[in-house]
């Protein structure tokens, strides 16, 4: 006997929408399976996984900090995979953009205006759209696979920030430490509020309401899904592949560039060895989680930095292990593309010898 | 159903209003951790002193960590939350956590914040540390009189003063029994990461090196050299399970008493910011038993760490020649504190360039 995956005739909308929830229940169940053999009451232990973080001002602004980046960096990547474009090297781009915009008050540690804070963001951008730009030329020119090649600029761009920051870039004042100097002023993006939440979390929703309204009403949108779906078709309309799959690239990019000098000039407030907690690795499942759709891809972000904040809280208040969250968001990415594929495909048991 | 999840809701809102109740009349005292409990290394030594706090307080506290807490925006809301969790008394415990640490105290001028390692101080925040680089003095030793090839292989974590003067104390250490003793160092920028720790004493004794020893956090250097045949030295815990032939003795972290002598101050009011940093004399820095040596060596050593613990001896003290000659300590002095504290330089002896 052969398991065999048979494509459905027919595809279930209901079910396509359905299936991120059913993978999302089915993760609840399992976490809570897994909290009952580590010995824990699993109600208790959900609760503060995924409720708690919502109950207090504090947390509440603590789930956007941690959310804004990755829902940037996820509608970009849902652009990309639409148009069936594999750019895993979300995590590069965002270290690229944080380490060109943060070059401004490294090299001008006393320029003090608002110019400084917009030069900033635009070379975050712009590092990021350039630097993802390169795989989609090495795939258009020379069709290098573009999950190799985004993957493998992931850790050009980490070791060419570990090379500047214990080096050029190192405060002097910090006893050899890996890390810039302090940021202040201008050069760093202004709170809202009293918390850590700034602006950058406007920069995240602006996004998902720019992104969904050029998917869903542009031509640049149209051209995005039918070279998705059948790039054949697509020629036939005139759409040109190799100008999406350089626009996506740089969309993205361009998006993780700024989450990465978000990150730089708001939580950090400094350059430091490691710009993210690996955001841009995540954020591929929040763009599957949230079906690759804008609007779905921030509340997936919202989900995922709820489970960051909960692996948190039931380590302090239960003594559970960190490794719990990572093993939360691997079932869940799981269970999402388990659900996805049992939905487009059926298993039929074939009988060999035939 | 309705009513199930509402009473389970309810059951659960009490566990908590039952638990803060309780927790009120408790000193909490919270701990940031950089690696994994079971490192075996750093962490494991701070989580021992965490368990000797609520072995010596028993219910006059309790005790919270987190684990795992990159050094970056991740570590001000761990230690924030800690803070908010109603802690009085927050241990962070690696030197990457200085910035955040001191941020988050100017939002909780309640709290008392205790340092590892750092250099930065304020009201409500005290730094502490340990005099590790006597126990490196006598390694030095220990490698020098073991050492068939005169190489020993340093695996350090990070260019800054408290690795590098480490690194100087093994060598000072090292060339009062061979002066022509070689240092070769590899710079992996970790402070956990087995694997890479693990490459860099394959590397090591590729080169020649038949010590092994380390200024990161896991037993993985230890491990290689058992494997390899080579010996070395286990970092800040007893690392003698790992590597029953090859650990020749081991620097132990006692974090405990300090933790200890903190939370009781906090209990009796007594807390003031502080800046300590002690080491063989205050029972801070150990040396695990010395094995797989002969006894003249072992009681070399012995002899050397009881000299470092009363006084006798300093290793830093004069002369003192850096990497390019110049004389940094003159014969019959010793080096101050403050130039300790923020070494750059390498002594005469190590065959490496620090990293600028």
């Amino acid at each position: 006997m052969i398991l065999r995956l048979e494509r459905r005739s027919q595809r279930s909308t209901l079910m396509a929408f359905l299936s991120p929830l059913l993978a999302i229940g089915l993760t609840l169940a399992l976490g809570a399976i897994m909290f009952v053999a580590l010995g824990f009451d699993p109600g208790k232990a959900l609760y503060i996984y995924f409720i708690e973080p919502l109950t207090s001002a504090w947390s509440i602004e603590e789930v956007v900090v941690k959310a804004a980046p990755l829902i940037l960096i996820g509608v970009g990547l849902a652009v990309c995979y639409t148009a069936n474009v594999w750019n895993i090297g979300a995590e590069g781009q965002l270290t690229m953009g944080a380490l060109v915009g943060a070059s401004i008050p490294i090299y001008f540690p006393d320029w003090q205006s608002p110019l400084v804070l917009l030069l900033m963001l635009v070379l975050g951008i712009a590092g990021g759209a350039l630097f993802a730009a390169i795989p989609a030329f090495l795939k258009n020119r020379f069709s290098a696979n573009e999950i190799l090649t985004s993957l493998m600029l992931v850790y050009v761009a980490q070791l060419l920030l570990d090379w500047l920051i214990r080096g050029a870039w190192r405060d002097p004042d910090g006893y050899n430490f890996p890390q810039s100097i302090l940021f202040e002023g201008w050069q760093v993006i202004p709170p809202l509020g009293d918390g850590r939440v700034h602006i950058g979390a406007i920069f995240a929703v602006v996004a998902v309401i720019i992104v969904a309204f050029m998917m869903g009403r542009t031509l640049r949108g149209f051209e995005i899904r039918v070279i998705g779906t059948s790039p054949r078709a697509g020629s036939f309309a005139g759409f040109k592949g190799k100008r999406v799959v350089l626009f996506c690239f740089m969309l993205s990019g361009a998006l993780a560039g700024l989450a990465g000098i978000c990150e730089v000039a708001g939580p950090s407030g400094q350059l430091q060895p490691h710009v993210s907690p690996g955001y841009g690795f995540t954020a591929i499942i929040v763009a599957f989680l949230g079906r690759l759709n804008p609007i779905g891809v921030f509340f997936a972000g919202v989900l995922l930095a709820i489970s960051y904040m909960g692996g948190e809280a039931v380590q302090v208040e239960l003594g559970i292990s960190d490794k719990t969250t990572q093993v939360f968001q691997g079932m869940l990415l799981f269970l999402i593309l388990a659900c996805d594929t049992l939905i487009r495909y059926r298993i039929r048991l074939v009988s060999p010898g035939r | 159903m309705k009513k199930l999840i509402g009473m389970v809701a309810l059951a659960l809102a009490m566990t908590f209003a039952a638990g803060t109740a309780s927790a009120a009349d408790k000193l909490k005292v919270g701990f940031i951790y950089i690696g994994p409990i079971g490192d075996h290394g750093w962490t494991y030594a701070h989580d021992q002193g965490r368990l000797m706090i609520e072995e010596a307080l028993g219910d006059q506290v309790e005790t919270v960590y987190v684990e795992n807490v990159p050094e970056g925006p991740d570590a001000e809301r761990a230690i924030e939350r800690l803070a908010r969790d109603g802690a009085g008394l927050i241990f962070t415990t690696s030197f990457g956590y200085m910035d955040p640490t001191i941020k988050v105290a100017k939002r909780f001028p309640d709290v008392k914040f205790e340092h590892a390692t750092g250099y930065k101080q304020s009201e409500n925040v005290a730094s502490y540390n340990a005099r590790f680089h006597e126990g490196r003095y006598v390694i030095g030793q220990i490698a020098a009189q073991m050492s068939e090839s005169g190489i020993a292989g340093y695996i350090a974590s990070f260019p800054i003063p408290e690795v590098v003067m480490g690194i100087n104390a093994f060598i000072l250490g090292a060339q009062t029994i061979n002066p022509d003793f070689k240092l070769k160092v590899v710079w992996v920028n970790t402070w956990f990461d087995p694997g890479k720790e693990a490459d860099a004493a394959k590397v090591l004794i590729g080169q020649g090196a038949d010590i092994i020893t380390q200024h990161t956090d896991s037993t993985a250097p230890l491990q290689i050299a058992e494997e390899e045949g080579v010996l070395g030295f286990g970092q800040a815990s007893d690392m003698i399970h790992f590597a029953p032939k090859a650990q020749l003795t081991a620097i132990i972290d006692e974090w405990g008493p300090y933790y200890v002598e903190r939370a009781q101050a906090i209990l009796d009011g007594t807390w003031e910011t502080a800046n300590s940093w002690t080491g063989m004399s205050a029972g801070t820095v150990v040396m695990a038993p010395y094995t797989n040596m002969p006894d003249d060596v072992a009681a070399m050593a012995a002899d050397t760490a009881a000299k470092i613990a009363s006084g006798e001896l300093n290793p830093f003290a004069g002369p003192v020649y850096k990497q390019d000659g110049t004389l940094a300590v003159p014969e019959g002095e010793v080096m101050d504190d403050g130039t300790l504290a923020g070494i750059n330089w390498y002594v005469q002896g190590v065959d490496d360039t620090l990293p600028e």
